[in-house]
């Protein structure tokens, strides 16, 4: 249970994570939550999520009420889930939802959490399963509000030779984690974690992930790219764990930020940790501004500043959407990164 | 003689270092006039002061298009008005195909000048139409724009985006460095395509070479950041035989 969902079903906000804590220096609960408010009420949800138009089954969270299912699977055909967290009102919620996609099955999951309502203090937990051969890919599209506090952890268990591909979508919160802890076991298991944070205002995005390595020859591709504005602020905290024995290991991690104010801010700390000896890990973290010799050259071709930028930034973004599998997500995806990108214009 | 380009004792810097000093020079339409010089002369300056390059700072003179202020307008306006430069150095835009830059830029322009937008089917015929021209394989134009080119290919691409946007002044920076002697020909060819009495160019280079294929009306020494000496073509071949160093004492 994580500490925020301590704090809301014990009603004490010294459970609440704060700066002193170092996972959680750049996030921090504590300051932020003077008091939380009480759980909202059942809502009826009527409006369709970001996903509608990809069809599959949709399994709805209400105000973190888990409606009419148990936990969520996969299928021989790569069928489709939406899995909705819909925050309708002002309220505390703390839910948990599983995933379990069995052996030799696949499932295109996406998730989306849709805030309604200024005012939500959310605790998503998913619990996620993927059993040997199984293939999962994951599309978060976190669609929070200026005022919304949100943390999603998903504790990701692999068996031998399955495969697990995320892609993290948000245009952040007033307080925002989403955070994935991969149990890795190699022996042909593979993961891609891939995000994209595009803030502006005051929004805050914090993307945590843990990938813990403890079996033979796992392969884990990671890619994450911020594009920050106003007052914003990016937090990127990757951690890949290389325990002893996992040789063979195949471990990339890259973040990449842009800042485009003076105001905005990303705060970085990938991590290697290697405890064996036969491994390839690398890391690559870079955070500037745009190139203004690109910037110039867009305009000397007759593009005005904000066109420019918009183009120049999408195209940087574009590398995390062209990396998601499912051909209908990735469209939403672009389609996303295009509205957040041009709303300067 | 009404000057389409008109130049007036221009004076810039970049970094507070004085670059051009009292330059003076007019481009009528339809002409295409060749500024050479050695390197340092400010060659390159004058070329990124028209187009307003960010850090390259006008500190006197004028410069007008058409009898209008360059100066007065945003890099953007300055293409929507027709200026064009083909970069020395032509920049890679990982993510962008080359198509969708030349798109967005052609569009900008239109809406800049209040017309329409160019149609997809319109603009394909257009784009397809060019590249045979200019021997482009189509398939390069679906790729990032100028990434993983080789420099021909680079410089193939700038004169293939000249002739899409269709500009009235085109300003050349050393487009013949890196180029072979096919793609010298080439690349020319797409140049001399696009001579026309509205239109007028300035073709910036080191060496002579260049003008056997582009042949100018004008040409104009450029030395410590002033036009030295004027003349015809055969100003261009005495370079070649002499050097700069009598204009490097001129300037001095």
């Amino acid at each position: 249970m994580s500490s925020l969902a301590k704090a809301i079903a014990t009603g004490d906000l010294t459970q609440l994570p704060s700066r002193r804590d170092e996972d959680w220096r750049w996030t921090d609960l504590r300051g932020l939550l003077r008091t939380l408010p009480p759980k909202p009420d059942h809502a009826e949800v009527t409006t369709e999520g970001p996903f509608a138009a990809l069809g599959g089954d949709v399994f709805l969270v209400p105000n973190g009420f888990v409606e009419g299912f148990t936990h969520i699977e996969g299928g021989p055909d790569n069928p489709v889930a939406q899995l909705r967290f819909v925050a309708a009102e002002a309220g505390s919620i703390a839910t948990t939802v599983l995933v379990a996609v069995r052996s030799g099955q696949t499932l295109t999951l996406l998730e989306s959490y849709e805030a309604q309502a200024d005012g939500a203090v959310s605790d998503i937990a998913l619990d996620i399963q993927v059993a040997e051969g199984g293939r999962l890919e994951r599309i978060v599209l976190a669609a929070d509000r200026a005022e919304s506090v949100t943390v999603s952890t998903a504790a990701v268990t692999l068996a031998p030779g399955a495969s697990y591909a995320q892609t993290i979508l948000t245009s952040g919160a007033r307080r925002q984690r989403i955070e994935t802890r991969v149990s890795h076991p190699g022996q042909g298991a593979s993961v891609r974690l891939d995000g994209a944070y595009l803030l502006h205002e005051q929004r805050h995005a914090d993307t945590t992930s843990v990938v813990t390595h403890s079996g033979l020859g796992g392969v884990t591709s990671q890619l994450t790219k911020g594009v920050v504005e106003g007052q914003a602020r990016g937090v990127f905290q990757g951690r890949i764990v290389v325990e002893r024995g996992a040789d063979q290991t195949d471990a990339r991690m890259g973040h990449h930020a842009l800042i485009l104010s003076d105001k905005a801010e990303i705060d970085a700390k990938p991590e290697l940790l290697i405890f064996a000896d036969d491994v390839q890990c690398a890391h690559g973290n870079t955070v500037g501004a745009l190139d203004e010799n690109a910037l110039f050259y867009a305009r000397q071709r007759g593009m005005p500043f904000e066109v420019a930028r918009a183009m120049l930034t999408q195209a940087f973004v574009g590398e995390v959407v062209d990396r998601i599998e499912h051909e209908g997500a990735r469209e939403i995806a672009a389609a996303w990164v295009a509205e957040q990108l041009g709303r300067g214009q | 003689m009404n000057s389409m380009l008109s130049i007036t004792n221009l004076h810039a810097t970049v970094a507070d270092k004085p670059i051009l000093q009292g330059l003076t020079l007019d481009v009528p339409a339809g002409e295409v006039h060749a500024i050479m010089g050695p390197n340092g002369a400010g060659k390159s300056t004058l070329g990124y002061v028209l187009t307003g390059r960010p850090g390259y700072e006008v500190t006197g003179g004028t410069a007008t298009l058409d009898g209008e202020d360059l100066f007065a307008l945003d890099p953007n306006e300055r293409a929507a008005k027709g200026m064009f430069l083909s970069f020395q150095y032509p920049l890679e835009i990982p993510g962008v195909p080359a198509l969708t830059f030349i798109r967005t830029a052609l569009n900008a322009q239109r809406k800049a000048r209040g017309e329409d937008e160019i149609s997809a089917p319109a603009f394909l015929k257009l784009a397809r139409e060019t590249a045979a021209s200019l021997k482009i394989d189509f398939d390069m134009l679906k790729r990032a724009l100028n990434v993983g080119f080789s420099g021909g290919e680079k410089k193939r691409m700038e004169i293939f985006q000249m002739a899409m946007l269709s500009p009235r002044f085109l300003i050349l920076d050393e487009t013949d460095s890196g180029l072979d002697i096919d793609a010298l020909r080439i690349v020319s060819e797409g140049v001399n395509a696009m001579r026309s009495p509205d239109r007028a160019m300035l073709v910036i280079t080191h060496y002579q070479r260049l003008l056997d294929y582009i042949k100018p009306d004008r040409v104009h020494v450029l030395s410590a950041g002033r036009i030295v000496a004027s003349g015809g073509p055969e100003l261009a071949l005495e370079l070649e035989r002499e050097g700069y160093d009598k204009y490097a004492q001129v300037a001095a």
